[in-house]
């Protein structure tokens, strides 16, 4: 501190001699040094006095009075100064406490993509924030079903996250793919009415798949319509049902549909995060994922659901605004 | 504790003669020009609080000496509304009604230490400390 002092002194006098821009530089480097030792506005003050007392003796009083007042003002620079630096700590706490729970939750939601006889499965979710609020859960016993659950918790980051956390508890419990879509969605729904906070709702895409009769039983709970692509008539469907959202009412009934998929058929299943683009009102947003969908049809699941994330992420100029979901089933 | 100087806060100008008689003692135990400044600011913070909330209180300021140190205290005593939660209000970011100022974190950084003895209803006892180095 001592040293630091005589430094501005020195660099002070110089500059006193000859205002150039190389002693101002050199200021500024002392000045980023002095702060690194904490001393304060109203200290640096208080040094500047100190060094122009003994540069310039005889000056006069109003100069001198005049730093008086100025380090008196400085006092609550000062002290913003240092309650910026510790809200800054503070901070950096929370963002290491995040990244923790962003790891903690993709390890307990992590899923494993199933590979039946007969389909193939391909999926990609990209949270917007750290913490994920879709969440895609797959069931295969190596019974004769295969089944897959596509959520999205309206709201983001930490509470979406928690909330998702159950939703992933409350399948595990069903354990077992053969239950119907209708049955499967009324549980949850009464979990999440009875446990969550009345401001949050989760939206459900659930699906059932018979391997051996090629049959696709689905409903959704006020979740964004899956796509289903027959090759054959070249059309796509929109595998929708008027299902309430989870967790709003404790007795609601779902229903399901059953659909028949033939070679190269395939449904894609989304959250809405897909489809909302924000900046773009009049865009039609399904009908591009249906074209680009078609004319993806000869990659893989995984490839198309891939390709379909980069195009729209682009279109978007990499700016998501909503956790992006999308899974892909294809049958060969 | 009444042989100590003693301001009573009634009026905002009594903010300004607390300021004067925490500096002037200050200067006199032997702090420096930047922390009779801190001293008088946090002074001043605790003065303005009995004025704005408690509207009546008084702010005593006391010289300290142990081993051979020397000090200053400054007690700010009002029977106002309370402080529901001193810890809480020492964090930063915390802010009241129409708080205005550096507020009590920040009279804590600019002091060594702080005490605070609150009672909801009954009133509030702020004792800050300053040791020269």
């Amino acid at each position: 501190m001592k040293e630091l002092k005589v430094q501005y002194q020195k660099v002070l006098s110089d500059y006193l001699l000859n205002q150039n821009e190389s002693n101002l530089y050199i200021g500024q480097n002392l000045v980023r040094q002095l702060m690194k030792s904490n001393v304060s506005p109203e200290d640096l003050v208080s040094i500047h006095k100190q060094s122009l007392e003994y540069i310039v003796p005889d000056l006069p009083d109003s100069v001198l009075n005049s730093f008086d007042f100025l380090i008196e003002v400085m006092v609550d620079f000062g002290l913003m100064l240092k309650e910026h630096q510790s809200l800054l700590l503070k901070q950096e706490e929370i963002r290491i406490e995040m990244e923790i729970a962003a790891k903690i939750q993709n390890l307990l939601l992590e899923t494993k993509i199933p590979k039946p006889n007969g389909l193939d499965i391909g999926m990609v979710s990209v949270p917007v924030r750290k913490m994920n609020g879709d969440y895609v859960h797959f069931m295969h016993d190596d019974g004769k079903y295969f089944s897959v659950a596509v959520t999205d918790v309206v709201g983001k980051g930490v509470p979406a996250a928690l909330c998702m956390s159950m939703v992933k508890y409350g399948l595990d419990t069903l354990e077992y793919a053969n239950n119907n879509p209708s049955y499967v969605l009324e549980v949850l729904n009464r979990i999440i009415e009875k446990s969550v906070d009345d401001s949050m709702f989760v939206s459900m895409f659930y699906g059932r798949y018979d391997l051996e009769k090629d049959i696709f039983t689905f409903g959704s709970a006020g979740h964004e319509p899956a796509l289903y692509y027959n090759s054959k008539q070249q059309t796509f469907t929109d595998l929708d049902s008027n299902g309430l959202l989870l967790g709003v009412l404790p007795e609601m009934k779902y229903s399901q549909t059953d659909i028949h998929l033939s070679e190269n058929d395939f449904i894609i299943m989304i959250t809405d995060g897909v489809t909302e683009f924000r900046k773009m009102d009049n865009f039609d947003s399904r009908t591009y994922i249906k074209e680009l969908a078609k004319s993806l049809n000869h990659l893989s699941a995984q490839e198309m659901c891939e390709k379909i994330f980069e195009y729209l992420n682009k279109l978007q100029d990499f700016l998501l605004e909503d956790d992006f979901t999308i899974v892909t089933i294809k049958k060969y | 504790m009444r042989d100590h100087p003693t301001v009573n806060i009634v009026t905002e100008l009594d903010i300004v003669a607390a300021r004067r008689l925490s500096r002037y003692l200050a200067k006199e135990i032997g702090f420096g020009v930047v922390d009779q400044a801190r001293i008088a600011t946090a002074t001043s913070e605790l003065a303005k609080n009995i004025y704005l909330y408690a509207t009546m209180g008084e702010i005593i300021v006391e010289k300290l000496e142990k081993d051979g140190r020397k000090g200053i205290a400054i007690t700010a005593i009002d029977n106002g509304p309370g402080i529901s939660d001193p810890r809480k209000i020492l964090e930063d970011n915390y802010t009241t009604s129409n708080s205005q100022g550096v507020g009590l974190p920040g009279v804590k950084r600019l002091m060594d230490s702080i005490q605070i003895n609150s009672e909801l209803g009954k009133g509030t006892v702020i004792r800050i400390e300053k040791w020269l180095e």
